[in-house]
């Protein structure tokens, strides 16, 4: 973490906790024991799913607030206070800054979904009395989950880069609904009779981040086996995606005025 | 020769405008200027001259319209040129969920110091700017005043070679201010380069080898406090005691003000013999005759007026100093 990226991260993490970002946990560890204790009286043979569902819907809703709210605010709220006047004074190149924020806040979301884990595992141990070899996917399933938020906060941050928090945050939940429903934008193309609106709908398919792949709760709930081929091919995409919108963001951020 | 430690060549920036970004409004029209190394040099305007603006290009933070700079010979952009100069922008803000000393450690990691180098020079230079006490207090528990002193610590705590301060007095106490003169002093003496912005003229003409009066975004006049007010002799100042019994002439005592015994008057300077002889009949003890100049402030005001009036403006432009 000596580099300038890591250093910035470092420094970015520190902000979160000390903003009391951390703090979502409480409402998660209680959402999580009152799933459990209710979750244990009134379900018959499905305790498992639900636990296991619910649990991975709060973390990933948690974690997508959490990522576009706080990666919103990452490079504007730099810009509005001049925070970064002093920190561009110094030997930093923007896209270094850009990066630190960027490992920043996925270091941030690391930790809270790790923490969330813990009491997903916690609440599921409450509820079944035993883990399983099986339950390996629920970890799958929250990597997933990660490598989702992490690709939300590098369009947040490129979004920040040259437009207002608000804009930034509907630019995000647009792109991230629409990549959650990624594959039917593909249908679309698919069953369409015009050749515009099928060349246009296989390259939004193609552009758009397609979110739906990594969702892989219904598997974890039902402990399906995930194929490893998956495993590597959404973590390739997600790299791969993650660098271009980066490149992007360094591209912009490098060129803007500071005023 | 040697390298100017700042160069800058016809700078010009233009900001976009209006709803439709189309209209550009020039904020910085040309500015060419050296400055030497080891000077202390004041860079001077009112409020929307331009100023910071010129911070601001020379820092990276804005791009040039047009123009160029260099700073100890290396194009400003050049991120690598930042390692030997230190900045502090106007009304500095920092983290504030950071203390002082954890700001200073967070700034002195990106020029590589090892912990023990960091941790000494953190002590260091709170302690010199008046803040060892203070040092684990968060920021956001801070003063202007305090905040202000924490921003000139960030921009020498690497010991650079050229320092760039943006209104370094403003919102200081006289005490804030003294500490803060007595900073730039100090890396003076050390070789430093200082150039800095203010708008509080006597810090200038105390502080600065030489000063630039920038207005509405064009150079007006470069030179030392000295040569740039010295132009002319306003008129000659008299003080001297008269004893009791004795009056002045008549014309004379229109002219002059007195607090009991003590007397003073302005006389042109081509009166100033004549005057005297007169005083010498009546027998007045001459304390002082001094010629009195225009200040740094009339130098000023009268190239900020004179923006108004192009004509006068041109006039005011002291030829022998522009570069």
């Amino acid at each position: 973490m000596s580099t300038i990226p890591g250093i910035v991260a470092v420094n970015t993490f520190r902000e979160a906790v000390r903003d009391r970002v951390l703090y979502n946990l409480i409402f998660f560890a209680l959402l999580m024991m009152g799933a459990a204790v209710l979750v244990g009286g009134v379900s018959i043979g499905i305790e498992r799913d639900v636990i296991v569902n619910l649990g991975l819907t709060a973390v990933s809703v948690f974690g997508i607030v959490m990522a576009i709210f706080i990666g919103v605010g990452l490079v504007h709220k730099e810009i509005e206070k001049r925070t970064l006047y002093s920190l561009l004074a110094k030997p930093v190149q923007r896209w270094q800054f850009l990066v630190g924020k960027f490992g920043g806040l996925v270091l941030t979301l690391a930790v809270n979904t790790a923490l969330m884990t813990v009491g997903l595992a916690a609440a599921l141990f409450y509820v079944t009395r035993k883990f399983e070899r099986s339950d390996a996917t629920i970890v799958v399933a929250i990597y997933f989950i990660l490598l989702e938020l992490a690709l939300i906060t590098s369009l947040t941050l490129l979004f920040s880069c040259f437009t207002t928090p608000m804009l930034s945050t509907l630019y995000t939940l647009g792109i991230y609904i629409a990549g959650v429903f990624a594959p039917n934008i593909r249908d679309i193309g698919i069953v369409t009779t015009s050749p515009a609106a099928k060349w246009m709908a296989t390259a939004v398919y193609y552009v758009l981040p397609n979110f739906h792949n990594f969702n892989v709760m219904a598997a974890a709930a039902h402990q399906e086996t995930i194929p490893f081929a998956l495993i590597w091919q959404n973590t390739l995409y997600a790299a791969l995606y993650i660098a271009v919108v980066l490149l992007a963001a360094s591209a912009i951020f490098s060129n803007r005025d500071l005023k | 020769m040697s390298t100017p430690a700042i160069q800058i060549d016809g700078l010009t920036k233009d900001y976009a405008v209006g709803f439709w970004r189309k209209t550009m409004r020039r904020s910085l029209d040309h500015l060419t200027l050296e400055v030497n190394q080891g000077e202390a040099f004041g860079f001077l305007g009112p409020n929307g001259a331009g100023k910071t603006t010129t911070l601001k290009l020379l820092m990276g933070l804005i791009f040039p319209t047009s123009g160029s700079a260099r700073v100890r010979g290396r194009s400003i952009s050049d991120v690598g040129m930042h390692r030997e100069i230190g900045y502090m922008p106007e009304q500095p803000y920092f983290y504030d969920y950071l203390t002082a000393r954890e700001l200073l450690d967070y700034f002195a990691r990106f020029f590589g110091y090892d912990r023990v180098e960091r941790e000494e020079r953190i002590r260091k230079f709170l302690e010199r700017v008046g803040l060892a006490g203070s040092a684990d207090v968060q920021l956001r528990k801070f003063s202007k005043g305090m905040l202000q002193r924490v921003g000139i610590a960030q921009a020498i705590l690497h010991d650079p070679e050229v320092v760039f301060l943006d209104e370094p007095m403003s919102g200081l106490d006289p005490v804030g201010r003294r500490e803060v003169r007595d900073i730039i002093l100090e890396l003076k003496s050390r070789g430093r380069t200082i150039f800095f912005s203010t708008h509080i003229l006597s810090d200038a003409e105390m502080l600065c080898d030489r000063v630039a009066v920038l207005v509405g975004g064009k150079l007006q006049g470069v030179g030392a406090p000295r040569e740039l007010v010295s132009m002319e002799i306003k008129g000659m100042e008299i003080l001297f005691e008269l004893h009791a019994g004795y009056t002045l002439p008549s014309e004379m005592a229109e002219r002059a003000t007195h607090t009991g015994e003590r007397y003073r008057i302005v006389v042109p300077e081509a009166e100033v013999y004549v005057a005297l002889e007169k005083l010498k009949i009546c027998a007045a003890r001459i304390l002082s005759v001094t010629p009195l100049r225009p200040s740094l402030e009339d130098y000023f005001l009268k190239l900020v007026s004179g923006q108004k009036k192009p004509t006068q403006a041109r006039e005011a432009m002291p030829a022998e100093v522009a570069q």
